[in-house]
């Protein structure tokens, strides 16, 4: 029988969620990694571990891993560091495990790779030796690499968001990258957008599409079918250019999922405290919106950028969870929405995998 | 040999650790680098690049405020204290 383990990350640890596969009643372990923020929490299926991005303001940056669905956890920052010299690595935001390897975004903006299950890590340095990087800027989160995307044919084919920089692309395993932002607004920019300075707050891959990414910018919803050389914009009826969270179907690739936020000025909520999601099924052509189930009245919501998740099942189930310490979930593709948590930490990440008991 | 107290939330990442650790050492430095070669892993909890103390985490060597270089004898008791810090 299939299980959902539903993964979240909160400022007060990580905690696990335990579902059958009606979805409808779910069972919550932990907090784990406690004394840490958890930025990402994530499932490896190659091997079954689960790995948590971490800070503590005491112990500093670390990557948690658990061999065995959360019973228990070692953890490591062994190498993750910019050396004597460089700056501290403050916060591990992204944990991504890839064709063997694992991969940690962290702040300040950077990219590390182990190849032993996160005991040791060490920088893929070619992203920042980019030529662009003495004028990174941090946006309102820090100077965050946040976003990890692996090709899933081509090890040595990754994309990154780095916040508040733009996505780049590399095609030889990190050696070398390229901006990734022709098409991406940069409102807060006078004039024409630059070739970086993007605000991107999230990328999703397009199920089956690899060369077809969706981004959830700052500045509005946008698509590439390119491998990221240019992107189109879909906001379209979208009721905002601004949010975080968003997720994109198992296995169509016009699916995708978001929820859109009032503006940074506005507070970053839901539109008239009435949260929704907003799922579009023509690759961003049109969006409905989704609210059955989620409270319509005074709710003023916030969802963070790692904060919505999307199950393999048939139909697909989709999560996300509130700043304010809500978790919701959809058993059907997002038509219909129930609470299966409402007083946990403010939460940073929703993950979910299906694994076999 | 200095004895070095732990804080519960640091020795809780590293089960079966004690709160109480004798370890060789002439200095704060030594003594943490001493920690770390018998619980490997404890120093990067510790410490930032250079090295030196993360922010938020203190030490006082029989009651006084310390830094990496500050000296210990054999009878010092060094107690590392995690900063009132979080939220």
């Amino acid at each position: 029988m299939p299980r959902v383990l539903l993964m979240v990350g909160t400022k007060k640890g990580a905690f696990l969620l335990d579902g059958d596969a009606d979805r409808r009643s779910w069972s919550i372990r932990g907090p784990f990694c406690t004394g840490f923020e958890i930025r990402d929490v994530t499932y490896d299926p190659a091997d079954g571990s689960v790995y948590a991005a971490a800070a503590s303001p005491w112990f500093g940056p670390a990557v948690f891993r658990s061999p065995d669905l959360g019973e228990t956890w070692t953890h490591s920052s062994a190498g993750l560091t910019y050396g004597e010299g460089g700056p501290d690595v403050t916060r591990v935001w992204n944990v991504t495990p890839a064709h063997g390897a694992v991969y940690a975004g962290v702040e300040p903006a950077g990219l590390f790779r182990s190849d032993d299950k996160g005991a040791t890590w060490t920088e893929m340095a070619g992203l920042r030796a980019h030529p662009s990087r003495p004028e990174w800027q941090p946006g309102n989160g820090g100077l965050i690499c946040h976003t990890i995307i692996a090709h899933p044919a081509d090890p040595g084919h990754l994309w990154v968001g780095i916040s508040a920089v733009g996505v780049f692309e590399t095609t030889d395993g990190g050696v070398t990258w390229a901006t990734r932002n022709t098409g991406v607004r940069a409102d807060f920019y006078p004039g024409p957008a630059p070739e970086f300075g993007q605000c991107v707050h999230k990328v999703a891959m397009a199920a089956g599409k690899p060369a077809t990414l969706y981004q959830q910018n700052h500045c509005g919803m946008y698509r590439t079918d390119d491998s990221g050389a240019t992107w189109t914009e879909i906001t379209g009826s979208l009721p905002s250019d601004f949010g975080f969270a968003m997720g994109a179907h198992p296995r169509d690739p016009e699916t995708a999922w978001v929820i859109p936020l009032t503006t940074p000025t506005e507070g970053r909520f839901t539109p008239d405290a009435r949260p929704a999601v907003w799922r579009t099924r023509d690759g961003g052509a049109s969006w409905a919106r989704h609210a059955d189930g989620l409270p319509q009245a005074d709710a003023w919501v916030s969802v963070l950028r790692e904060a919505m998740g999307v199950d393999s099942l048939e139909p697909a189930g989709v999560y996300f969870g509130a700043q304010s310490g809500q978790l919701f979930a959809s058993a059907d593709e997002g038509e219909t929405w129930m609470e299966i948590e409402a007083s946990l930490p403010a939460i940073a990440s929703v993950d979910v995998a299906v694994v076999e008991r | 040999m200095a004895q070095l107290l732990l804080p519960t939330i640091l020795t809780a990442l590293f089960p079966g650790t004690p709160r109480r650790i004798a370890v060789e050492g002439t200095t704060v430095g030594q003594l943490l680098a001493q920690l770390d070669q018998r619980v490997p892993g404890i120093g990067d909890r510790l410490l930032v690049s250079g090295p030196e103390l993360r922010e938020h985490i203190k030490v006082f060597v029989d009651g006084r405020q310390a830094d990496l270089a500050t000296p210990v004898s054999g009878t010092s008791v060094v107690h590392v204290v995690t900063a009132v810090s979080g939220g």
